[in-house]
C-alpha cells in the first residue's frame, strides 16, 4: 500500500519555498513530484523597469545567502555585452568578496546538515567559525549581508591596505578552525556509515539534468565556471577544483568542506596581491549602454549562476534573464531521491543545499483518511534515531 | 570537444543556421525551427554540451527562444537562437529529450505562452493554480 507524502510548500526560515510530493510504499519512496513558484516575485519583469546602474543592487535581492553571486554574473553579463576589461584590483575585490562568501554559505550548510543528522556539536563549531567572516565582510563592505559591492565596470569599494594584515589574520585562524573541522567530519566512522551510498546521484543523471556547483562535483562531473571561464583572479591565483567520483551525500559534504580551504588559499593570495597594487584604482567610468546582447556567468557556493541581458540602447535593459542554481539541481532529486528511506530524504535534499525549512515541513498523510502519520519535527527525529542507531552499532560513545 | 564547433555546425547544417560569431567565448547561432532538436543534439550528444538554461524574448514577429549551451572545456557559450512566430508560438521541445530543458522550458510556456511540442510534462511549474489561462506575465503587449 502506498502513502502519499507533501513536503512544503511554506518555509519561514531560507531561501524560497518548494512543494514536494513523495509516494512512498512503507519506508521507501517510489516516485516523486516537486512544484516550485510559492515565492516567484517576477524579479525579471522588474529588471526591466529598472535602470542598468539600479538592476545591479535589484539582482542582489535574488538570494539573501548567495547575495554577491548574482550581481557578479550580472556585471560580466553587461561588461561582456560592452567588451569591458575593469581594472586588475577591481577583479581582485571581486574574488574576495565571492570565496568569503561561498566560505559562509558552505559552514552555514555544514552547521545545519550536523544538526538533521543529530551531531549538534558541529552545528555549534561550524557557526560559530561563520561569525568572523561575517565580520571581515562588515569591515570590508559595510555590511554583514547584501554587500552592494559590485557596480558595472568595478567594484564600488576599495579594500583599505591598513586592513589586509587583521583579514590575513582571520584567514590564517579560519584556516585552521577549517581543518580541524575537515577532518572531524571525514573521519568519522558513523558519518561514514550514515552518508556513504546514501541518495546516489550518478554521473549520467548529472550530465542529463546539467547539475551545477558541489552536486556535480560530488557525482565526479567536472565543471567550474572559476576555472573553465575565469572572471574576476580566480585566472591569476594559484587553486584547484575539488572533485569526488560517488555522488552520495557524503561526497557532497566532503566537496563543501574541501572547498572552504580552496577559498581560503584563494582569498589569501588575493589579499597578498592587493598589498603589492596602488590604491584606489577599482572601476572604470560606464556611459552608456549600447544595443546587444551580453551573456555573464559566475560560480555561486551552489553552482553555476547564469544571466543573460538584452539592450535596446536604451537605459533599461528589455530582457534580463537568470538562471539560479538550484533551478538546475532541484529535478535531479527525481534521480537521486527515488529507491531512499523517508529517513533519508531529508538529508538528500539537503545535500544540494536548496532549503531545509522544507524538511519542517513535511507530513505524512495516510492517502486513504487523511490521517496525519508524521510531520517535519518527526522526520527530524526519525533522521538523528538512524544516525544514533548507527553510532550504538559501531559503539562510538556521543 | 573540438575548438571549431561554429565551422562543424556550419559544415552539418549549412543553410539551416546562421552563425554570429560575437567573441572567443560567446557566440550566437540562428537556427530554422525544424533543424533546432538536431542542432541540440549534435550539441550536447556529440559534444558534451551543457546546456545551461533558455531565455524567452517577446518581439514583434513572436518569441525568440535561446538555448544557451556551455562547451566547459572550451570556455564557450553556443546560443541556438530559434523564433517561435505568431500568432501560434510553437517550437518543437529540447525537454523531450534532455531532462536539463524540462523545467526551463515550462517555465517559457507559462511565463511567454510558447507551446513546446513533444514535451513529456507541460503542467504549471510557477504560476498559482487560480492564474487565469491564456495571460502570459513576461510579454510585451
Amino acid at each position: 500500500m502506498s502513502y502519499t507524502v507533501p513536503i512544503g510548500p511554506y518555509h519561514p526560515l531560507l531561501e524560497e519555498p518548494e512543494f514536494f510530493t513523495l509516494k512512498v510504499e512503507g519506508e521507501r519512496v517510489v516516485d516523486m513530484d516537486i512544484r516550485i513558484g510559492y515565492n516567484h516575485r517576477g524579479i525579471e519583469r522588474l529588471a526591466q523597469t529598472k535602470t542598468w546602474e539600479q538592476d545591479t543592487f535589484l539582482i542582489e535581492r535574488v538570494c539573501g545567502i548567495c547575495s554577491t553571486s548574482h550581481p557578479i554574473a550580472y556585471v560580466n553579463a553587461v561588461e561582456d555585452l560592452l567588451e569591458l576589461e575593469i581594472p586588475e584590483r577591481a577583479k581582485y575585490i571581486r574574488s574576495i568578496v565571492g570565496e568569503l562568501e561561498r566560505l559562509h554559505s558552505h559552514l552555514l550548510w555544514v552547521g545545519l546538515a550536523g544538526h538533521f543528522i543529530g551531531y549538534n556539536t558541529v552545528f555549534m563549531w561550524a557557526w560559530k567559525y561563520r561569525e568572523p567572516i561575517l565580520d571581515v565582510f562588515e569591515r570590508i563592505t559595510g555590511n554583514r549581508n547584501h554587500y552592494a559591492m559590485m557596480k558595472i565596470g568595478g567594484v564600488r569599494r576599495d579594500i583599505l591596505k591598513e586592513d589586509i594584515p587583521d583579514f590575513l589574520a582571520a584567514m590564517d585562524e579560519l584556516a585552521r578552525q577549517n581543518e580541524m573541522l575537515t577532518k572531524a567530519v571525514i573521519d568519522d566512522p558513523v558519518l561514514h556509515a550514515r552518508l556513504k551510498g546514501v541518495g546516489v546521484l550518478s554521473k549520467k543523471d548529472a550530465i542529463e539534468y546539467a547539475v551545477l556547483g558541489p552536486t556535480a562535483r560530488g557525482s565526479g562531473y567536472d565543471i567550474d565556471v572559476r576555472r573553465d571561464s575565469p572572471y574576476a583572479a580566480y585566472d591569476l591565483v594559484d587553486w584547484n577544483v575539488i572533485v569526488f567520483p560517488e555522488g552520495d551525500v557524503f561526497a557532497k559534504a566532503a566537496v563543501r568542506l574541501l572547498e572552504n580551504a580552496e577559498s581560503i588559499k584563494i582569498i589569501q593570495q588575493c589579499l597578498r596581491c592587493l598589498q603589492e597594487l596602488p590604491e584606489g584604482d577599482f572601476s572604470v567610468p560606464v556611459d552608456q549602454i549600447p544595443p546587444g546582447e551580453g551573456i555573464g556567468h559566475g560560480e555561486a557556493p551552489r553552482g553555476e549562476v547564469f544571466h543573460y541581458v538584452r539592450s535596446d540602447g536604451s537605459n533599461y535593459p528589455i530582457r534580463h534573464k537568470i538562471r539560479a542554481p538550484t533551478f538546475q539541481n532541484l529535478p535531479s532529486f527525481k534521480a537521486s531521491c527515488i529507491g531512499e528511506t523517508v529517513a533519508d530524504v531529508a538529508l538528500i535534499t539537503a545535500s544540494i543545499d536548496p532549503c531545509y525549512c522544507c524538511t519542517e515541513r513535511m507530513i505524512a498523510v495516510d492517502a486513504d483518511n487523511g490521517k496525519k502519520l508524521l510531520d517535519g519535527q518527526d522526520l527530524i527525529r526519525l533522521c538523528q534515531e538512524k544516525t544514533e542507531r548507527m553510532r550504538k552499532r559501531i559503539k562510538v560513545s556521543t | 570537444m573540438s575548438e571549431d564547433i561554429l565551422k562543424l555546425i556550419d559544415q552539418k547544417f549549412g543553410s539551416k543556421v546562421q552563425i554570429e560569431e560575437k567573441s572567443p567565448t560567446r557566440a550566437f547561432v540562428m537556427v530554422e525551427k525544424e533543424a533546432l532538436l538536431d542542432v541540440a543534439r549534435f550539441l550536447f550528444q556529440e559534444h558534451g554540451a551543457r546546456l545551461c538554461t533558455a531565455s524567452g524574448v517577446d518581439t514583434r514577429w513572436g518569441v525568440e527562444i535561446l538555448y544557451h549551451f556551455s562547451l566547459d572545456p572550451i570556455n564557450k557559450i553556443v546560443s541556438l537562437k530559434v523564433l517561435a512566430e505568431k500568432p501560434f508560438l510553437q517550437v518543437d521541445s529540447v525537454g523531450s529529450f534532455l531532462p536539463a530543458a524540462n523545467w526551463i522550458e515550462r517555465e517559457i510556456h507559462e511565463m511567454l505562452g510558447v507551446e513546446f511540442l513533444g514535451h513529456p510534462d507541460m503542467r504549471r511549474l510557477l504560476l498559482p493554480d487560480d492564474w487565469p489561462e491564456g495571460e502570459y506575465p513576461y510579454r510585451r503587449t
